[in-house]
C-alpha cells in the first residue's frame, strides 16, 4: 500500500505508551480502567443542577406512609407483636419496613429509568465508553450513585423514626448500613435489568413487579397471614429479606435468619454486578 | 495552542524514500472484517495511516465508515482480520488505545446534565486526568471552539455548529494522537462548516492524526491527504484526492442539457467525443480532457444544447462513478 504526500510528522512515541498505561492493563484488561470515581464526579455534579426535586419528593414518600398508615391506622391497629414477641407501636413495626422500601425504591428509580434514560436518550455510556473507561467503570459509579441516594434516604429516614420515638435501641443505627447493603442488591440487579429494555412500555414492567412487592412483602402485616404456598413465593423476593432484617435490626434482635437475609443480599448483589457489567459489555463493546 | 509538542516533529513534514525509511504508522488494519449476522458491513479491508496524516474515509450510507471508525475506537469488536492502533489491538486494550484517541461522533453525545466548561472537564475525569491540568485546558479549547462566553451555558442553548465545535473540543480534551470524525459536518450551515474546517487545519498543522468520514466531497478534498473510497464494506478506489480525479475522471466535465426529452436519445449522436459519456435523466455528461474542445466538437455535429457549462472535474464525478447513482438506503 503506497503513503501518498504524507505529512507525517514521525511521533516518536506514536508506537509506545507509557508505563502507568500499562499497569493498568491487568485482570479486567479492555473492562475496567479503575476509574469509577470520574463517573461518580459526574453523577454529583448532574445532581446539583438538575435532579433536585426527584430526590426531594423520593425522600418524603416513605415518611408520608409512615405518617398516615403509623400513626392514623395504628391508632386502631394498637400495640402489635414486634421480631422478638415484645408487643411494639404499628408505626414502630411498618416503619423499618419502609426504610426497605424507601431503600429499594431509591436504587430502582435510580438504576433503572434515570440508567434507562441515560443508554438510550442521552446516550451518555457510548460517550464514556469511548475514553479511557471501561464498562466496569461506568456500572459500578452508576450503582454507587444509587447507593448513596439510598444512604442519604435511609439517614434521613432513621432520623425521623428517632424524632417520632420509634427508635428504642442503639442498635437501630445499623439500619443505615443494611439499608445500603438492600439498596445495593437492587441497584445492581435494576441496572441489568435495565439493559434488556427498550421501551418505555417495557420499562413499565419494572413497576408491575414493584408495587405488589411493595404491598405483599410482610410489609404492613406478618406473613403470616397468607397461606403456605404464598409464604415460599414472598420469602423468594428480595424485598422481604429487606424488611425481615431491618424489623430485626430495628428492635436488636438476631437470630439465624438474619445471616440469611444478609446472604441473600449478598448473591444478589455479586449475580446483579455480573449481569450489569456483561450486559454493558454486550452492548457497547458488541 | 495545545501541548502537543511531543507529537509533531519538525523535520521531514515529505515523506521521502531516500529519508529515514519506513514511516511511523499509527493505524494499520489488516483484511479488517465485521460482520452482524448476515450482514457484512465491512469486508475485508487494508490500510495504513501514517502519523500526522488526514486520512479520510468515504462512502455512501451503510459502506461501512462508521463501523470501521468504531473497531478503531475499541468499542466494537471485529469478525476478523487485524487491527493495530499505536501497535496497540484496540479490542485487547480498549482503554489505553482511547486514551489517546479523540472521538467525534456522528451524533453529538454531549452531557445535556452539564455547563458547557463542565462537559469538557468531566469527559477529561474519564481520562483520569487531575483537575490541575484540566481546568487551563478546558478553557483553552472553549477559546478553540470559539465558545468561551458560552461556559457557563446549559448545552441545550447551545446551535447546532456550537454543540460540534463543543464535540470537537471535548474530543481534544486528552491531547489525542489521532482524531476520529464521523461525518462532523453533517447538518451544519455553511457558516459552521467552514469554521469547523479551519479547526481542523489548526490540529492537522500541529501533527494531529485525523480520521474523517464524510460524504461531503468538498469536504474530503479540503482536508484529506489521502482517502479511500469505501462501497459494501469493500475498498473501491485509494489515493489522494487529486490522484483519484486523475485515475477515475478526466480533467474536466463538459455538462449538457438538451431538454428532458432530447437528453435520452442524444447520446447516440455524441458518440466518440471526449473518452466517456455518461446519460442522465437531466443532462448528459461529456468526460473529456479538453471542455471546450470537446464542445466545439458538439456543436461541429450540429447538436445545439439548451445550456452547456465546462468545470473541473471534481472528487464528487470520482465517487459518483465507483459508488454509482442508485439510492442507498
Amino acid at each position: 500500500m503506497s503513503v501518498l504526500a504524507g505529512h507525517h510528522g514521525s511521533g516518536n512515541q506514536a508506537a509506545g505508551l507509557s508505563v502507568a498505561d500499562a499497569a493498568r492493563n491487568r485482570r479486567f484488561g479492555p473492562l475496567y480502567s479503575r476509574n469509577v470515581r470520574a463517573v461518580v464526579a459526574r453523577g454529583l455534579m448532574a445532581t446539583k443542577s438538575s435532579n433536585w426535586m426527584v430526590m426531594v419528593s423520593g425522600f418524603f414518600e416513605p415518611v408520608l406512609y409512615l405518617i398516615s398508615m403509623g400513626v392514623g391506622l395504628g391508632a386502631i391497629v394498637g400495640a402489635v407483636q414486634g421480631p422478638g414477641g415484645q408487643e411494639i407501636s404499628y408505626a414502630a413495626y411498618i416503619a423499618p419496613a419502609l426504610l426497605a422500601v424507601s431503600a429499594m425504591n431509591g436504587a430502582v428509580y435510580d438504576s433503572t429509568w434515570n440508567v434507562f434514560f441515560k443508554m438510550n436518550f442521552a446516550k451518555l455510556y457510548q460517550g464514556m465508553l469511548y475514553t479511557s473507561l471501561g464498562p466496569i467503570d461506568v456500572a459500578m459509579g452508576e450503582i454507587f450513585l444509587a447507593l448513596l441516594r439510598g444512604l442519604m434516604y435511609a439517614t434521613g429516614f432513621t432520623a425521623v423514626m428517632g424524632v417520632m420515638g420509634l427508635i428504642t435501641t442503639p442498635w437501630a443505627i445499623l439500619m443505615i448500613p443494611a439499608s445500603v447493603l438492600i439498596a445495593f442488591g437492587f441497584a445492581s440487579f435494576g441496572m441489568g435489568i435495565t439493559s434488556f429494555m427498550k421501551t418505555f412500555q417495557q420499562m413499565d414492567w419494572i413497576n408491575f413487579v414493584m408495587l405488589p412487592m411493595f404491598l405483599f412483602s410482610a410489609t404492613f402485616y406478618p406473613l403470616s397471614v397468607y397461606p403456605q404456598w404464598i409464604q415460599w413465593l414472598i420469602q423468594a423476593m428480595p424485598l422481604w429479606h429487606g424488611v425481615e432484617l431491618l424489623r430485626q435490626i430495628s428492635v436488636g434482635v438476631f437470630t439465624p435468619a438474619t445471616a440469611v437475609h444478609i446472604g441473600y443480599y449478598l448473591v444478589m448483589i455479586v449475580l446483579g454486578v455480573a449481569l450489569t457489567t456483561g450486559r454493558l459489555r454486550r452492548l457497547f463493546l458488541k | 495552542m495545545f501541548r502537543v509538542s511531543e507529537l509533531v516533529s519538525k523535520e521531514s513534514p515529505v515523506s521521502s524514500p531516500a529519508g529515514t525509511g519506513e514511516p511511523q504508522y499509527v493505524i494499520t488494519a489488516e483484511n479488517l472484517t465485521k460482520s452482524y449476522g448476515e450482514v457484512t458491513a465491512v469486508d475485508g479491508i487494508s490500510f495504513r495511516v501514517p502519523a500526522g496524516e488526514a486520512f479520510g474515509l468515504l462512502g455512501p450510507n451503510g459502506a461501512g465508515k462508521s463501523t470501521t471508525m468504531k473497531m478503531i475506537g475499541g468499542v466494537s469488536q471485529r469478525t476478523s482480520g487485524s487491527l493495530s492502533i499505536m501497535g496497540l489491538d484496540p479490542e485487547q486494550h480498549g482503554p489505553e488505545v482511547r486514551a489517546h484517541l479523540g472521538v467525534v461522533p456522528q451524533q453529538d453525545n454531549l452531557d445535556e446534565e452539564l455547563k458547557v466548561r463542565d462537559n469538557l472537564l468531566v469527559y477529561g475525569r474519564y481520562f483520569g486526568l487531575p483537575m490541575s491540568y484540566l481546568k487551563p485546558k478546558a478553557d483553552e479549547l472553549l477559546e478553540f471552539a470559539q465558545l468561551t462566553d458560552k461556559a457557563k451555558s446549559k448545552v441545550d442553548a447551545l446551535s447546532g455548529g456550537m454543540k460540534r465545535r463543543l464535540t470537537i473540543a471535548r474530543s481534544l480534551i486528552n491531547e489525542p494522537r489521532i482524531l476520529l470524525l464521523d461525518e462532523p459536518t453533517t447538518g451544519l450551515d455553511p457558516q459552521a462548516r467552514h469554521i469547523l474546517w479551519d479547526r481542523l487545519f489548526r490540529l492537522k498543522e500541529q501533527g494531529v492524526t485525523l480520521i474523517l468520514t464524510t460524504h461531503y466531497m468538498d469536504e474530503a478534498e479540503q482536508l484529506c491527504d489521502r482517502l479511500i473510497v469505501v462501497d459494501k464494506g469493500k475498498i473501491m478506489a485509494e489515493g489522494s484526492p487529486a490522484s483519484l480525479i486523475r485515475d477515475y475522471s478526466t480533467r474536466e466535465v463538459l455538462e449538457l442539457r438538451f431538454g428532458s426529452e432530447r437528453n435520452a436519445t442524444v447520446g447516440t449522436e455524441l458518440e466518440g467525443i471526449g473518452e466517456r459519456i455518461e446519460t442522465l435523466p437531466d443532462r448528459v455528461l461529456i468526460y473529456a480532457h479538453d471542455g471546450e474542445a470537446a464542445l466545439e466538437q458538439v456543436s461541429a455535429r450540429g447538436l445545439h444544447p439548451l445550456t452547456s457549462l465546462v468545470r473541473r472535474s471534481s472528487l464528487e464525478d470520482v465517487f459518483l462513478r465507483l459508488t454509482g447513482r442508485s439510492l442507498v438506503d
